[in-house]
């Protein structure tokens, strides 16, 4: 009688889970279970294999692909595709969001699954139901609005709209809110709760400790493929060291690495006056802005998701948008124009961009072409690379960032969210630029993996080189800069010394 | 544990060998349906000279398709570009040796106008070449419109398509009588640089400490390949020797495979097929590429119009129908992936030699013209729909 009711208690259960690719144990005999009605965080290191063991939850990875058990409500179910999980009622949001960016938010809504009158779509229905939806997750926008012109966050809820457009009960998020800011995470948050209290039972995986700590009932911790344990919020199991300790294997004190050197006085990067205007949409992006970088430096840009840091720093890295742009840069006092990224790359310029899968990297190459891809002068002559070399310094980087892969000639599309990050991280240092711009450079990364990231920055202002720091998590703005600015709306909002720089000013400055 | 590694090596570049074990299969098929007359020395060296343009095609259409774009004029242009050749000969004086120079740059000045327009102009690939298909099918109808059919009568252009290189003793000398002496030489010559840059390769590996085959893998590989190499040069020996156009098809080849392979030019054109923002965010232009790959392209196909325009020894008004298709189709066959990115030089000469063969073996058992059509269909669905299947099994 007693296992009876246990096993009701809990709607899934995976055990014995393991799964491989060529070169890699994904996952070793990993047991998950989620209770009924619960908010389940699932944390590890980059690669550990969460992303592995939701697809084999959601049939991506078929049964047989995989070994071990899937029960569902106490019943062994094999998936065989990912439409079987569906009608179970699982769905899956993805680490990359799936919705078609040209069509609007009710056709995306009720793609796939339309509703028909006939063998026809019922437009007013749809938009009816879309409605309904739309307010049960709190999505402040007209439905007929095109994917594409939502921010992230608000293609976010719609991504949860349409899983609950499907009778979802059971809901899998792939680090929802590495993308989005405050706000958006806090409201994400929210609706977890809200769905929780209406049944809903969420998995959420994600790198963001503290929201962990905020949201879950339970955290199950993987580590190389392994279940590590799984902890009991509500009996005060969790706390960030917790985690941390069990996520890396050993405890890490202080979560930005001090700097022994102050940065120089000499100006190697200054912007003045900078305009740009988006030819297509009309619209001026950038208003007059103006900022220092000086050697050794780190300096932060803060600001909201849309604020237009992206857009700053890709129209001076040779504009490859096409904007109108206005105004002066200075790159070691040498007035500088560039025409192409190529430009910038050779006056000493490097940008790390935020999305890494679309502008980032070169997905079907393997690891080591994406490292050199920018700089293959360096391991060529006349032409001709010399691919020793080029294996010498991809395995250098590989080391010397951690980065988990079988080898080097593992391609990239088969890393894991973060380790591809790090791929992305390397192809820069490896210019070895005067000033490195990075855009989100720790977005979906590990606390293992910031940690060295930061530890690498340090190293790099130390030897000379200057940073800039574009990143929304603002703790991390402030842990690392010298200097921060922030940008609202397309300008340069204020001008903040790190030691004036609290998370409410800088706030206040990015909303005014 | 020899087997064990050797399963290792084929289970790594399944694609590669599939296709030669395809090649095996198709050529073991038709010899044993014609008696062994599809691998006579003389069907062979035929075959080989009917492959040259599509090969030479296929080679340019690779790069096309690797950085997503298709090139839909080169068949007519190669006509057109055969037919200029012609009248620039028998009209203009140019002397034959003239013409392969003069068709490479007529070519090249072809690929950077649809290189501009795809590049500069923003039109699609598939538009801007579907326009050059018609622009020059209609002039080639038109320089051949008061002639029609122009007989080449210079000895030295028709030598390319249908010539053989000299050989350098008499082949009624005493030793190895009947056959040629300066293709085994040449043969003998390959096997020697090939074994020699695998053998340097590997040593040179070793030498940073990388992993490299096992040495009884490495010697299979090796001895394999010289066979290879061996058994075909003993076919042409058996015959003429080696034609001149497969001296052309070698050079094409072996230059387009050291640059995509071994060159930085050749990494950014890959670059830009894998992922062109990307690309242009690491400081490579993706206008250049696109125009140098439409630039390359051109000129191939201005060689393949020599080639054709030769063996024929004539320029005709249907010269180039359907070259297109048929090198697009050798690409595929090849493993070159309509995603971008992907396909290898070496890979769509095998591509265009499988193809020929079909032909070739259908034509020699007089298969007719409608079953050959649909036989060549099924292969290059085949090929395609097994290369996908490899692909997302190796994810
Ligand atoms: N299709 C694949 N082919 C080969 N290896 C893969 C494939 N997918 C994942 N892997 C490997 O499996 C391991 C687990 O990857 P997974 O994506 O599950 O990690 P993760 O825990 O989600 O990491 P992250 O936090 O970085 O997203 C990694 O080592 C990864 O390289
Ligand atoms: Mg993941």
């Amino acid at each position: 009688m007693e296992n009876v009711r246990t096993m009701s208690d809990h709607i899934l259960e995976m055990r014995g889970i393991s799964k491989s690719f060529p070169g890699v144990k994904a996952l070793s005999d990993v047991t998950f279970s989620v209770r009924r009605g619960e908010i389940h965080c699932l944390v590890g290191e980059n690669g550990a294999g969460k992303s592995t063991l939701m697809k084999v939850l959601s049939g991506v990875y078929p049964h047989g692909d995989f070994q071990g058990d899937i029960a569902l409500d106490g019943e062994v179910r094999r998936f065989r595709h990912i439409a079987d999980s569906e009608k179970a009622g699982i769905a899956i949001i993805y680490q990359e969001l799936a919705l078609v960016p040209e069509m609007s938010v009710y056709e995306n809504l009720f793609l796939g699954h339309e509703i028909r009158k006939g063998s026809l779509v019922d437009w007013n229905a749809t938009i009816h139901q879309s409605v309904a939806l739309m307010k049960r997750v709190r999505l402040v926008a007209d439905p007929s609005t095109k994917v594409k012109d939502l921010g992230v966050g608000k293609q976010q809820l719609v991504e949860i709209a349409k899983a609950l457009s499907r009778n979802v009960r059971l809901l899998i998020l792939d680090e929802p809110t590495a993308a989005l800011n405050e706000d958006d995470c806090d409201n994400l948050l929210e609706i977890l709760r809200e769905l929780k209290a209406e049944g809903v039972t969420s998995i959420m995986i994600s790198h963001k400790l503290k929201e962990v700590i905020r949201i879950a009932d339970t955290v199950t911790v993987l580590r190389d493929g392994r279940t590590i344990c799984t902890l009991d919020a509500r009996k005060g199991e969790v706390s960030e060291p917790v985690l941390i300790k069990h996520m890396v294997g050993r405890e890490i004190d202080n979560v930005f690495p001090p700097r022994s050197k102050k940065p120089g006085d000499e100006v190697v990067l200054e912007v003045e006056g900078w305009n740009a205007w988006d030819r297509a949409l009309g619209r001026q992006v950038l208003k007059d802005v103006s900022f220092k970088v000086r050697r050794g430096e780190i300096v932060g840009f803060a600001g909201l998701m849309g604020s237009g840091r992206t857009e700053l720093a890709r129209s001076l890295f040779g504009n490859p948008d096409g904007y109108r742009v206005e105004g002066a840069v200075r790159v070691e006092s040498t007035a500088a124009d560039f025409r192409s990224p190529a430009d910038a790359i050779g006056a000493g310029m490097a940008y790390a961009s935020e999305d890494r899968k679309r502008n980032g990297l070169v997905l079907i190459q393997d690891v080591k072409q994406n490292v050199t891809l920018a700089n293959l002068r360096a391991i060529s002559k006349g032409g001709v690379v010399d691919s020793n070399a080029e294996v010498k310094v991809a395995e250098d980087y590989r080391k010397a960032l951690n980065i988990k892969t079988p080898s080097i000639d593992q391609k990239v599309v088969n890393l894991s969210g973060g380790n591809q990050q790090k791929v992305s991280v390397a192809k820069w240092l490896f210019v070895k630029p005067k000033v490195l711009v990075l855009d989100e450079p720790t977005r979906g990364i590990d606390v293992g993996a910031k940690y060295e990231i930061y530890t690498i920055m340090n190293k790099l202002v130390e030897e000379g080189m200057s940073i800039v720091m574009i990143s929304s998590e603002l703790p991390e703005v402030l842990g690392m800069s010298d200097r921060v600015y922030v940008v609202s709306a397309g300008r340069v909002a204020g001008e903040l010394p790190v030691a004036e720089a609290t998370q409410e000013r800088v706030m206040e400055l990015a909303t005014s | 544990m020899i087997l064990n590694d050797l399963r290792k090596a084929l289970r790594q570049n399944i694609r590669d060998y599939t296709m030669y074990f395809l090649l095996f299969v198709i050529m073991a098929v038709f010899t044993a349906m014609t008696r062994g007359l599809f691998m006579s020395s003389r069907n062979i060296a035929n075959l080989m000279n009917q492959t040259g343009y599509i090969a030479v095609l296929a080679v340019g259409m690779t790069l096309v398709i690797v950085i997503r774009h298709i090139d839909l004029s080169v068949g007519y242009l190669a006509g057109f570009i055969g037919a200029a050749t012609a009248i620039a000969m028998t009209r203009w004086g140019m002397p034959g040796w003239a013409t392969i120079p003069f068709a490479l740059l007529l070519g090249a000045a072809a690929g950077l106008v649809t290189g501009f327009l795809v590049a500069r102009l923003g039109i699609p690939a598939f538009v801007a070449t579907l326009a050059g298909w018609l622009i020059y099918r209609g002039l080639l109808l038109m320089v051949t419109m008061k002639t029609g059919t122009i007989i080449i009568p210079d000895a030295f252009f028709n030598a390319i398509g249908n010539g053989y290189i000299p050989d350098v003793f008499p082949s009624e000398s005493a030793f190895l009588p009947g056959l040629h002496k300066l293709t085994l030489l040449i043969g003998l010559a390959a096997i020697a640089l090939f074994s020699a840059s695998q053998i340097r390769a590997r040593k040179s590996k070793q030498g940073y400490g990388f992993e490299v085959l096992p040495l009884p893998v490495f010697a299979i590989k090796l001895a394999f390949m010289a066979f290879v190499i061996g058994y075909i040069t003993w076919i042409f020996a058996g015959y003429n020797g080696m034609s001149w156009t497969a001296v052309i098809v070698i050079v094409v080849v072996v230059v387009f495979h050291f640059v995509t392979t071994k060159t930085v030019l050749g990494r950014h054109v890959y670059a830009v097929g894998g992922n062109p923002e990307a690309a242009e965010l690491s400081g490579i232009s993706v206008k250049k590429i696109t125009f140098i790959v439409f630039a390359a392209m051109g000129s191939l196909a201005g060689l393949a119009g020599v080639l054709y325009a030769s063996r024929l020894q004539s320029a005709t008004t249907k010269a180039g129908e359907m070259f297109e298709m048929d090198a697009i189709t050798a690409a595929y066959i090849g493993g070159v992936s309509a995603g971008g990115g992907v396909g290898r030089i070496a890979g769509s000469l095998v591509g265009a030699i499988v193809y020929m063969s079909l032909t070739s073996g259908m034509n020699l058992l007089s298969v007719d013209i409608s079953l050959q059509y649909i036989v060549r269909g099924v292969v290059l669905a085949a090929a395609v729909i097994f290369d996908v299947q490899t692909r997302k099994r190796r994810g």
